[in-house]
């Protein structure tokens, strides 16, 4: 019993010791080094790691999230401004096209669209910008590059950027853009644009095939660029570069703002291309080399990706101007001050939105989304429907940031089908009957906790044409009554669909049943219950809905073959400009046709005919009377139900600042100011570790473990 | 016994081109080379030609098994299958759809995946051996009964109940550890203990359920009996002897797995955010990408054959009568 009491005694002065450990240092649960607890440091998250970073490349916003700080193209948003502004950022300008003729000469900026054979984009940059530091611009005292001559033996070793001794930078020049953009072309770099770019850059597609046929001809040789002119682009000179763009695109501007039309150094792609480099996963793809304000220091995709401060940034200010709101949100606090402000921003790989949500909680995250599982936890709804942050929430000084993407979701009619497609009256009343029955209002309550916005057509708020409130409303789903914007009734629908010829849902000349087919690439008990919504909001026009879940392969294999008949899918836009959705539905982008992104494959010649009008005009009142004349059309045809707008919610504690949603904007990392002092000292109040369960496990364990020894010494005793 | 591990060895090579086969037809009934180009390049804007453009740099322009364009044996070494798989023989496992060397991953991973996995299988091993002899020696007690009965109930609980409780209970509501997180080294062992516990404690239900049956049927032997009459204590008896005797069914279990520790544990790894190899193979099959999903399960074949040769070895090891031959 002595030996026993012995060791009872040392495990409590074990726990005595933790408890004085726990005294001493800072918090247990602290993911991160405690030196670095004052660090001016945002701490984020992603939950997927990046497929590409290289700008030819990267096309997903999580991989933006990054490219974005890294990269600089010409153009940026206005951080504040809405509706959403472009303004210069390595430019000079924001450059306004001017336009030839077929022969080449200049035509007036009113000249008709049709006259216009090409537009030109003379892009003027800011001299004096430099690269970040990178070994690829290293020279030795001869001005010699000190890493371009490698060989496998001598790059076995390197497996970071931080392994090269050496770094060096060089000013940025109009050149880099030019190469870039010849790098949509380079068929090993699959860049996701260069189909749609090559329709509208001269001279791409030919560079393409040109580039395709070398790199079939010599697989194993580097594509030296610089060899291969390309028409729509040149270099005018050090710091001036031209875009001629096939006719007249005016969306081409907003492309301008996109890492796809970022610079890349001729140097970056020659240093990687060396023997050993890829095998070490020294690519561009996974090493970028920007000017933008920080560069990728650390690069462990599967643990923490970290974006430090670039030495060499050229300098920008927080923007002066802002609306009213912006200054009481205290938005307009830093005008002036030099970006960015914070030091670094690391970047954890959190898969699972548990453990991400309380680490937010904890304080070790600075900003969060709210998922479904801790919606409630976080968000409830005024009396008047508004969202308001809970009082759990407030208590920790937390603030809530919503915005209605630039997106829209939709449940398509394929135009082919011969039930549901077509421009038959019958078959638009049939849409229209089920446009009503599916009540949107209701799915946003139950299945999206109020975050989106009944959709009232193609057009999401914040993005020219979209028009609010009473006079925007869909007049075939939705009325007004008491001032109020109300549902159609589901009688009006029923009278709508025996219109159709389906009176109760049966079809008047056979007697059979309406059965409709629904492709989602929803499935899994997970979403059971939406989908058994849907067949609900069917049964209220004794329809019948079929679903046929599936994988996304398959689901885009029936899209493409036209073999759905009613499906869901969703938008974001690329830039913030109606075109960008209205193309959704343009004929001759039917998906079964042509392979466009028309899913729909709608096609009336009419609302084709405005869409042409309407994509080249800029915006304003004439504009604007094309697109409402546009959006009767889709209405009236009802090729979708417009579902909704989701809305984004998202959380960040009281020491981040400078947060004003912006879902156009990738490089708002720039913005965002800290107070690291304020972190530090709720970090430690708020996870003071609790001791009394250790303690409670030895007593536990003392407490299981001395009848066992009792009965064992008993036994002993008893067999002796 | 070299003659043995060569000849198993030599067995080993048609089950791997059999599991490989089959990986590989599996995975292309499923996905089409075009439906991987087309994950690979995005929802937007892909055109056939990019289509086309991504298979030819990707190698997945070839025709799947038989290439009836050329002739000879070319017809079957002119392949994706082949070109894809014989590489592997040699441990070649060349570049994920995202560019990135696969080789250079699972070097890297591994030691996540063993700093979780290691610890769980060692201490694992330990607590539920030390736990079954504690239920054995307190056998038709209320010990052994309660005992059981924990166990019982251990394992009827889900795994993930437990990470997902460890997470609330130890790391935010008594804030004694990290939720997650990884880094190498000393710094990191505040970030292994939470998993390993965890796991430790969801494996000890049916671990000692299964090596109580085991010392059970050791403890009626005759030679137990023997030892009891020369007079041996309790505990000489059931360490000395029983758990020896006992280890050859703890071996089939324990061996084989030893290899494929590698392999790392694919929720606990998601969860803790862990970056080893299950997170790796997670990620693959989520991303459709071929190359590690077929790389993955080749090792996983080749770690799992070397378990059962190891196993074999072991016994010879514990139990002299045994003889490999």
């Amino acid at each position: 019993m002595v030996r026993i009491g012995a060791i009872l005694l040392r495990m409590g002065l074990l726990g005595m010791g933790v408890g004085l450990l726990a005294g001493c240092s800072d918090s247990w649960n602290n993911p991160y080094p405690g030196a670095d607890a004052h660090a001016n440091v945002l701490y984020s998250a992603f939950s997927e790691r990046p497929k590409h970073l290289d700008p030819a490349r990267s096309y997903s916003s999580n991989e933006a999230e990054f490219t974005g700080q890294i990269y600089e193209p010409p153009l940026q948003y206005h951080f504040l401004k809405r509706p959403y502004t472009l303004i210069p950022l390595t430019a000079e300008a924001v450059p306004t096209p001017h336009y030839l003729d077929a022969a080449g000469k200049p035509l007036a900026d009113d000249a008709p669209a049709d006259a216009i054979a090409e537009s030109v984009y003379e892009i003027r940059i800011r001299p004096g910008i430099r690269y970040q530091p990178h070994p690829a611009f290293a020279r030795d005292a001869a001005g010699h590059y000190r890493y371009h001559a490698l060989d496998a033996a001598a790059v076995a070793s390197k497996r970071q950027i931080g392994d090269f001794t050496h770094t060096g930078t060089r000013e940025l020049v109009a050149a880099d853009y030019v190469y870039q953009i010849k790098r949509l072309a380079n068929p090993r770099l699959s860049s996701p644009i260069f189909g749609l770019m090559s329709e509208h850059i001269v001279g791409l597609k030919a560079l393409g095939d040109t580039l395709e046929k070398v790199s079939m001809a010599h697989p194993d040789a580097e594509l030296d660029l610089n060899d291969f002119p390309l028409a729509g682009a040149e270099v005018v000179d050090r710091y001036t570069y031209r875009i001629h763009i096939k006719g007249k695109y005016p969306q081409f501007i907003y492309w301008l703002a996109m890492p796809f039309f970022a610079p890349v150094p001729w140097e970056a792609d020659a240093f990687y291309a060396q023997p050993g480099m890829a095998d070490n996963n020294l690519t561009l793809d996974w090493q970028p080399v920007g000017t933008g304000p920080y560069y990728l220091s650390e690069n462990d995709p599967n643990r923490r990706m970290v974006l430090t401060k670039n030495p060499y940034y050229h300098g920008e200010t927080y923007p002066e101007d802002g609306d009213v709101a912006d200054r009481q949100a205290g938005l307009l606090a830093d005008a002036g001050k030099p970006l960015p402000f914070v030091d670094k921003a690391v970047f954890s790989l959190e898969k699972e939105t548990i453990p991400y949500w309380s680490k937010f909680l904890q304080g070790y995250y600075d900003s969060s989304g709210i998922s479904s599982d801790s919606f409630d936890q976080a968000v409830q709804f005024s009396a008047g429907g508004d969202p308001r942050l809970t009082d759990s929430m407030r208590e920790k000084g937390i603030h809530l940031v919503t915005a209605v993407a630039a997106s829209i979701w939709y449940v398509g009619f394929n135009m082919l089908d011969p039930v549901v497609g077509g421009q038959g009256e019958d078959r638009r009343k049939l849409r229209q009957a089920i446009s009503i029955a599916f009540d949107y209002d209701e799915f946003i309550s139950i299945f999206l906790n109020g975050r989106g916005i009944p959709a009232q057509g193609p057009i999401p708020p914040g993005l020219f044409g979209y028009v609010d409130g009473v006079a925007g409303l869909n007049p075939y789903v939705y009325e007004t009554h008491d001032g109020k914007i109300v549902r159609h009734s589901i009688e009006m629908a029923k009278k709508l669909l025996a219109e159709a010829g389906y009176p109760n849902g049966r079809n008047v000349k056979t007697g059979e049943p309406l059965v409709l087919y629904f492709d989602t690439m929803a499935s899994g008990p997970d979403t059971k219950s939406r989908l058994d919504w849907m067949k609900k909001q069917l049964d209220k026009l004794n329809v019948q809905l079929v679903v046929r879940g599936t994988d996304y392969n398959r689901f885009q294999d029936k899209m493409r073959k036209g073999n759905a008949q009613l499906f869901e899918w969703g938008w974001n836009a690329d830039y913030p400009d109606p075109e960008n959705f209205f193309f959704l539905l343009y004929g001759p982008n039917k998906k079964v046709a042509t392979g466009g992104e028309n899913a729909a494959n709608y096609d009336n010649p009419e609302f084709n005919r405005l869409f042409e009008r309407m994509k080249d005009m800029d915006n304003g009142p004439e504009r604007q009377q094309v697109i409402t004349a546009m959006l009767e059309i889709v209405r009236r045809d009802a090729p979708w139900i417009f579902a909704y707008y989701p809305k984004s919610f998202g959380l960040r504690h009281d020491w981040v600042h400078n947060v004003k949603p912006n879902l156009m904007a990738n490089n708002t990392l720039k913005y965002r100011r800290i107070d690291p002092d304020l972190r530090a000292a709720r970090r430690a109040e708020w996870n003071r570790p609790a001791l009394w369960p250790i303690m409670l496990l030895v007593g536990g364990v003392v407490a299981l473990i001395a009848p066992a020894v009792v009965a064992w010494r008993r036994r002993e005793r008893t067999t002796a | 016994m070299f003659a043995y591990i060569l000849r198993r060895l030599l067995y080993a090579i048609p089950i791997l081109i059999g599991v490989n086969l089959l990986t590989f037809a599996l995975f292309f009934v499923v996905n089409t080379p075009d439906d991987m180009a087309r994950l690979q390049l995005g929802a937007k804007h892909v055109t056939p030609e990019a289509i086309e453009r991504w298979k030819v740099e990707h190698g997945y322009d070839k025709p799947l098994l038989l290439n009836t364009r050329v002739t000879g044996s070319a017809q079957l070494t002119d392949t994706l299958f082949f070109k894809r798989s014989a590489a592997m023989f040699a441990f070649e496992f060349g570049k994920g759809d995202d560019g990135r060397d696969i080789g250079n991953e699972i070097r890297t991973r591994m030691g996540p995946s063993l700093a979780i996995a290691l610890p769980v299988f060692v201490v694992g091993l330990l607590v539920n051996i030390t736990f079954a002899l504690l239920m054995v020696f307190f056998r038709a007690t209320y010990l052994d009964v309660w005992g059981v009965v924990l166990c019982v109930v251990l394992m009827s609980i889900s795994g993930l109940f437990y990470i997902i409780a460890g997470q609330y209970f130890i790391a935010k509501l008594w804030n004694l550890l990290p939720i997650s997180g990884y880094t190498g080294g000393i710094h990191g062992l505040k970030f292994i203990l939470l998993p390993v516990l965890v796991s430790v404690v969801a494996g000890i239900g049916s671990g000692s359920r299964w090596y109580r049956t085991i010392f059970l049927e050791e403890i009626g032997k005759d030679y137990v009996r023997t030892a009891r009459a020369k007079g041996l204590s309790e505990i000489r008896v059931l360490f000395r002897h029983v758990l020896k005797n006992g280890m050859i069914p703890i071996l089939t279990g324990a061996v084989v797995v030893l290899p494929l520790l590698f392999m790392g544990s694919l929720i606990t790894e998601s969860f803790f955010g862990i970056p080893g190899l299950g997170s790796y193979t997670i990620d693959a099959i989520q991303a459709q990408d071929f190359s590690v999903v077929r790389a993955m399960v080749f090792l996983g074949s080749f770690l799992y054959i070397v378990g059962l040769i190891l196993t074999d070895i072991s016994y010879s090891w514990v139990d002299p009568r045994v003889r490999l031959q």
